[in-house]
């Protein structure tokens, strides 16, 4: 399939993670991705892969420790009360370092909240989300082509890294539709899986553990994650910047959000005000060189989230206090539109000009 | 001299963790002597609960995972899914199965998934500090029913076997006891049967529940647990076959 086609966001990645090479879907049904689980449903089966509903998401994500443990491919999804409960597994995933990737097709919250879009789970896919110290990567896409295109990118960063990747999309994403073309790139040149439980045929066996009891060997489990946590922020930063060098205002947002900047701050420079965007891509590693750097030559930052302000934290730890960062933002499914955020930028660059 | 008995090879030599007089050690053995009698070592993969059994491990020889509290069926279930050649067993206690994981071993059996669990009741939780269990008998002390377990508080001791043996999905359940060399026998030979049972490609799950010592919590002699398992809990737990369907014909819609 390399011809353009039109899908809906859920549908789309699904269909790119098959052409990733996702051996098991396992999956717990919960609106607005509801999508995917059918659409997994009857594609796997088609390919010969296994898909399974499970009967909560703890079972799926389960389900998925298992698939991992023995080498394969597998990915669930879920809405964000199913990735809470979700986050024991992944806690589990991380300690025992299984590749997987978990699609969070965010919604309202906290609570049941609503099934309307949100961006109200950046902590929790940035900051592990389940106990002890421990990340994940968390890809943000904007568009249903750069879901399609995270797909594969998330399962090869899974595998090189034995990590938990998060694909951290929304309601509006999951549902809308828009042209899309699935890219066959060449696949990264992966370590091969020599851990995975096969059966200990001529071989020792192999153990897959997160229990560490023997005194500091936690502490040294920990080092050696922490290790690898540094080597994704150094090789793995995705970030896309407009406009950023003669810019006075940078607006900073990611997915869907970071849509409607990319139309207010066009709007902006078409009335002269030198405005810039820069939109992490990898919400975890965070660009917080790319960020720290341009606040060096700015003025100010304007961060938009459609959350109550939560990678705006981030923001202001790459910026250290060198210009002000102001917050803008919409939650429990309320989206800002273009023109609230071309005021907020007026707002802001409207004074610097006077003086 | 005429050997008589020696250590199976998929049982590790080496000292446990465990309790004297506990029956892990016993169903431990059991299990390695299974996999060698059927020759399955290079194919099995095991899956150890959160519990006192949490390092199985280290004493069983072959490929392991550790999950977990309670989500031993479902991380069988990705396994067995996506590796149908390969011989799955979960090994699971009374807090793992009966209390926290009773979701994932209902749905597990309720799906019939092609696996194997070996369920450990020994009627408390041993790692935690002899707290109670759901299989805990009525007026038994342990660490959270001081003055014994009371219905009217407590509720009644959980019989999960006979709950999985109402589902189509399980094909084979059996309750056994290791409280003594006959016993152990029956015992044995319903662990080989389940097995079997996976390796013939049953369509279902497969469960043998032991009913365990634990002398450390139950405060009492390793023979008097043993003793305790037959005079108290077989009240509670009749031994037998719960449930055969060894020869049920695939079912294909």
């Amino acid at each position: 399939m390399s011809e353009r086609i039109l899908m809906c966001g859920n549908e789309a990645l699904a269909e790119a993670a098959i052409i990733a090479g996702c051996d098991a879907y396992f999956g717990y049904p919960i609106t607005p991705q509801n999508e995917i689980t059918a659409y997994m449903s009857k594609r796997m089966p088609e390919e010969g892969r296994v898909f399974v509903q499970s009967e909560s998401e703890l079972a799926a994500i389960n389900m998925v420790f298992g698939a991992s443990a023995t080498g394969k491919r597998t990915m669930t999804s879920s809405s964000s009360p199913g990735i809470s409960l979700m986050q024991e597994g992944i806690s589990y995933l991380a300690g025992a370092e299984l590749p997987s990737v978990i699609v969070n097709v965010m919604r309202g919250g906290p609570g049941l909240g609503n099934i309307a879009p949100s961006q109200g789970d950046y902590f929790q896919a940035t900051r592990g989300g389940g106990h002890g110290d421990y990340r994940t990567i968390a890809l943000g896409p904007s568009t249903v082509q750069e879901l399609v295109d995270c797909m594969p990118l998330a399962f090869d960063l899974a595998d090189q890294y034995r990590i938990p990747v998060v694909v951290l999309a929304d309601g509006i994403l999951g549902q809308m539709m828009e042209p899309i073309v699935f890219n066959k790139k060449p696949r990264r040149s992966l370590p091969p899986k020599d851990w995975a439980l096969t059966g200990a045929k001529g071989r020792e066996q192999n153990i897959v553990r997160s229990l560490w009891l023997p005194e500091g060997s936690l502490e040294k489990h920990n080092y050696k994650l922490q290790a690898k946590y540094q080597q994704v922020q150094k090789n793995e930063v995705l970030c896309e910047q407009y406009e950023v060098d003669d810019a006075e205002i940078i607006v900073i947002a990611y997915g869907v959000a970071a849509r409607i900047v990319r139309s207010a701050v066009k709007k902006a420079r078409q009335e002269g005000i030198k405005a810039g965007w820069i939109r992490p891509i990898t919400l975890w590693p965070f660009p917080t060189m790319q960020i720290a750097k341009a606040a060096d030559e700015l003025s100010i930052f304007l961060v938009v989230e459609m959350s109550m302000g939560q990678m705006v934290e981030d923001v202001k730890l790459a910026v250290a206090g060198k210009v002000p960062v102001v917050f803008y933002g919409r939650a429990g499914g309320g989206v800002p539109s273009v023109d609230q955020v071309l005021e907020k930028i007026k707002q802001l660059t409207i004074p610097v000009k006077k003086q | 001299m005429k050997t008589v008995f020696t250590r199976t090879p998929t049982l590790k030599d080496c000292l446990t963790h465990y309790c004297p007089g506990c029956g892990h050690s016993i169903a431990h053995r059991l299990i390695a002597e299974t996999i060698d009698e059927l020759d399955i070592r290079g194919r099995t993969i095991g899956i150890a609960p959160v519990g006192c059994a949490v390092l199985a491990y280290n004493y069983l020889d072959v490929d392991m995972i550790e999950v977990a509290h309670g989500r031993a069926p479902a991380v069988a279930t990705g396994m067995k899914r996506t590796n149908p050649d390969k011989i799955i067993f979960s090994y699971q206690g009374d807090g793992d199965l009966a209390a926290i994981g009773t979701g994932e071993i209902i749905h597990a059996a309720h799906r019939g998934e092609q696996i194997t669990v070996i369920f450990i009741n020994n009627a408390v939780f041993g790692m935690t500090g002899g707290q109670m269990a759901p299989t805990t008998v009525l007026g038994q002390t342990t660490a959270t029913t001081q003055q014994g377990r009371d219905a009217a508080n407590e509720g009644y001791p959980l019989q999960v076997s006979e709950l999985l043996a109402l589902l189509p999905g399980a094909i084979y359940v059996e309750r056994c006891a290791l409280s003594g060399p006959a016993q152990i026998q029956k015992a044995k030979k319903a662990i080989k049967h389940a097995f079997e049972l996976q390796i013939s490609g049953a369509q279902g799950l497969s469960l043998v529940e032991l009913l365990s010592t634990c002398p450390t919590y139950w405060r009492l002699s390793p023979v008097k647990a043993m003793e305790w398992i037959e005079n108290e809990m077989t009240k509670v737990f009749p031994l037998g076959k719960l449930k055969d369907e060894s020869q049920r014909p695939r079912i294909s819609v």
